[in-house]
């Protein structure tokens, strides 16, 4: 059912709902530029650009603060049914989702500048495919969350397995890493949650996916996805002492 | 669940067989309903069940044919000339449109309250005790009794038990509307028919109302036209959407709200209907 | 011309056309009043003079000599309620079936359209059709004929304020009673009249306001009796018709019986009046 959705007899409803779709939008473009520069300044060892990461998260914050407001506003003026409650309630959640990965990435830049503070390690050039990986998941979420494509969001949620699956590898990397030279450790810790970091933001994009999906269907996605993500039983065994 | 009943609506009528389930029996059901005001097709073919002690609300616009539909519930059109219903509607699977069946116990059985409170001009302890008359012969002790527990049913007891014998005319709208659903429910009926019973009171009024109507869903299969959707999604298990006099969609109360199946009922609650 | 000075103009034109229109109208008032005032001022200055409390103990005198006008006001409210006896139970079942069994039905129109034509016959005509009925039938007048005349001016009032008021009476109300199972005749006696009753009574006493003036209808049928009688087969003064006899006599005292018997019409018709919109106005303030 994704017919283009015909105007309300009162106009003014129209117009709020589409305030709120370009005020997620516009987080949306603000999350991923903030990821993109916080791994930009990992990569170029960049503490000045960190920092204005870290200071720009603000701005996705107050817009979630202002969905909100928009949100509490419509479902008191409108009291939205059907479809129309579907897209406040997706709005809300995604707002909330979107606010959570803008922390994330403002939390990789804070660790960019604790990084970049010790001498570089190899690991590093594994974040940015991590972090290309989650940007184009939300950057398809979010396009599908435009376009109000139920089926494209449905692709990128099954995506996620393949971010999971590449932090999976580097979570081992690191930890071979770590174990080959325990001055590494300090260095392979921040590299590990700033890694974490990005996996939570592919799983935050997943969760915009389905709330896309039930925005459009009116139910869930069933839950048929196996986690990708196999490091919480992932052991390794030190080189064994002879 | 083992008394589970497929609603009588048509498959296409009924959106999703899984939720749209009746948790009751029916209690009362239209079959291949017509009905004509003077040559106007108004009801289309209807075929809608009511749960047993469950609330169903009938939605729709202006016109569409809803309190049509109630008012054959207890034949309350044929007071006027030139109106016919064709098609059954069982009350416990008899058919009550049958000229047999009589319209004293029909409407013994069916009680209905409409849009403005219309007190009869007698006392607030006539007002009931008129109906409960008609149906039985008690004694005065025994008679009183019944106008309080009517009273208390319709949530007026304690704002009236002191004024028995005013008029019921003095009472404000609501407590007036309360009024008419007691004597409504003095008969003890097994279905009661509300049409459009707030649309005359403010939001206080409304919400007592409301509150009543779930208590008595204890006791009575209840059936409510409404023009105020929230009311609907409120108050109702099942809702029907009507337009145009015909059945379009009928379904669980909070899936039809959230997810209607049809484009029509989707545009009628959203507010896009041009 | 600019947008500002248009408005203005029209504006100013609006008000001079709504002063103009208000001027008038309350003109047409004032003409109208003048005159009820004038009357009514002459009935009661003249009356006041002539009243004393002879005029209810004594019988209508023979010319030149006093008297009073007890024989007129005894037959006037017997053939008055008479009338009304016999108008309102026929009035009120008309009026009921018309409202409550005909509706908007051709039929229906047809008897409110001949209701209508007897409301607004006049009422010589009606003495003349008693006249040729009874009188000529039976050969000589009576108080009977008199009252039968006066019920066919009562008759159409009573039909009409039944039907109006039963057709106020809320629709709803009419199915909240039938949807209790209670069957039509008993809805419309036990509910729906009692809705109506105010304004059935105030129709009522309308129409008793009204006959208490005729004096046409009585002229050629009732007539008159200058001697105090109860039998309704026999003639019987009246008031009106005494009033029309004496004013136009050249007595002195017959011409102040008159001038008495119009001011205790007068303020008999006014009080009516009076209680009716006090009737309606209490069940129209109960029923907001």
């Amino acid at each position: 059912m994704n017919a283009p959705v015909s105007e309300h007899i009162v106009k003014s409803y129209d117009a709020e709902l589409q305030r709120l779709t370009q005020e997620i939008q516009r987080m949306g473009d603000l999350a991923l530029a903030e990821l993109e520069a916080s791994i930009d300044a990992v990569v170029k060892r960049d503490s000045e650009a960190a920092e204005i990461v870290v200071g720009s998260d603000g701005a996705i914050d107050a817009l979630e603060l202002e969905v909100s407001h928009d949100v509490v506003q419509l479902l008191v003026a409108r009291a939205p049914m059907a479809r129309d409650l579907r897209e406040v309630m997706a709005a809300l959640r995604i707002a909330s989702d979107i606010e959570r990965i803008g922390d994330y990435a403002a939390n990789v830049a804070k660790r960019a500048i604790s990084l970049n503070q010790l001498a570089p390690v190899k690991p590093v050039h594994a974040l940015p495919r991590l972090a290309e990986l989650a940007g184009e998941l939300l950057r398809d979420v979010l396009d599908a969350y435009r376009d109000r494509d139920a089926d494209a969001a449905l692709l990128a949620w099954a995506r996620d397995e393949e971010l999971d699956e590449l932090y999976t590898s580097l979570f081992r990397e690191l930890l071979t890493y770590m174990m080959e030279d325990p001055r590494n450790i300090t260095a392979s810790t921040h590299l590990l949650f700033m890694a974490k970091n990005i996996e939570r933001i592919g799983d935050h994009a997943t969760n915009i996916a389905e709330n896309v999906y039930y925005l459009v269907h009116g139910s869930r996605i069933g839950q048929i996805r196996r986690k990708g993500d196999a490091t919480a039983s992932t052991v390794l065994h030190g080189p064994a002492a002879d | 669940m083992t008394n589970a009943y497929v609603p009588l609506a048509a498959p296409s009528v009924v959106a999703n067989p899984k939720t749209d389930i009746l948790a009751t029996p029916p209690k009362m059901s239209a079959r291949n309903l017509d009905f004509y005001y003077d040559g106007f097709h108004a009801l289309k073919g209807i075929n809608l069940d009511i749960a047993e002690r469950q609330i169903t609300a009938l939605i729709g616009p202006s016109g569409c044919g809803k309190s049509t539909l109630l008012r054959i519930f207890n034949r309350i059109y044929a007071i006027y000339p030139k109106l016919t219903a064709q098609g059954e509607v069982l009350l416990d699977g008899e058919n009550i449109l049958d000229p047999k069946y009589s319209l004293n116990r029909l409407r013994g059985r069916v009680g209905m309250v409409f849009q403005k409170p219309v007190p009869f001009p007698m006392s607030i302890y006539e007002n009931i005790a008129y109906a409960i008359r008609h149906y039985e012969k008690l004694s005065k002790a025994d008679l009183d009794v019944r106008v309080e527990q009517a009273l208390v049913q319709g949530a007026l007891w304690n704002e009236v038990k002191d004024k028995l014998k005013q008029s019921a005319l003095g009472l404000s709208g609501g407590q007036q509307q309360r009024l008419c659903i007691a004597r409504a429910v003095a008969l003890k009926p097994d279905v009661l028919l509300l049409d459009e019973p707030t649309s005359a009171l403010d939001p206080i009024a409304t919400g007592k109302i409301e509150q009543l109507v779930a208590e008595l869903k204890e006791h009575y299969t209840i059936a409510i036209v409404t023009h105020n959707m929230q009311q609907a999604a409120r108050c109702s298990d099942y809702t029907a959407f009507m337009y145009l006099g015909e059945l379009i969609e009928f379904g669980a109360t909070d899936r039809l709200f959230t997810k209607p199946a049809k484009q029509q009922t989707e545009d009628y609650i959203t507010g896009r209907f041009g | 011309m600019s947008a500002g000075t248009v408005a203005d103009h029209l504006y100013r034109r609006r008000r001079l056309a709504n002063q103009l229109a208000l001027t008038l109208a309350t003109a047409a008032t004032l003409f109208g009043v003048f005159w009820l005032i004038w009357i009514l001022w002459t009935a009661l200055s003249f009356g006041i003079g002539a009243m004393k409390w002879d005029l209810f103990t004594q019988m209508t005198p023979p010319p030149g000599s006093d008297g009073g006008l007890l024989n007129a006001f005894a037959g006037s409210l017997i053939m008055c309620l008479g009338a009304i006896l016999i108008g309102t139970p026929i009035g009120i079942a008309a009026g009921t079936y018309l409202a409550e069994f005909t509706g908007r039905s051709r039929l229906g129109e047809t008897i409110r359209f001949f209701n209508d034509i007897l409301l607004s016959a006049p009422s010589i005509v009606l003495g003349l059709f008693i006249y040729e009925l009874v009188v000529h039938q039976v050969g000589h007048f009576s108080a009977i004929a008199g009252a039968l005349a006066l019920a066919l001016i009562v008759l159409p009032v009573v039909v009409r304020t039944t039907d109006e008021m039963l057709k106020l009476v809320p629709g709803q109300m009419r199915e909240a009673a039938l949807s209790l199972g209670v069957p039509q005749w008993k809805v419309t006696m036990q509910v729906l009249f009692r809705s109506a009753l105010p304004g059935i009574v105030t129709g009522v006493l309308l129409a008793l306001a009204r006959i208490s003036g005729e004096t046409a209808p009585l002229l050629f049928t009732a007539l008159n009796n200058q001697y105090w009688t109860t039998d309704l087969n026999a003639p019987m003064a009246s008031i009106p018709v005494v009033i029309f006899q004496y004013a136009m006599s050249p007595y002195e005292s017959w011409q102040q019986l008159a001038w008495a018997g119009a001011f205790v019409v007068t303020i008999f018709v006014l009080l009516l009046s009076l209680v009716s919109r006090a009737i309606l106005l209490r069940n129209k303030v109960r029923n907001d």
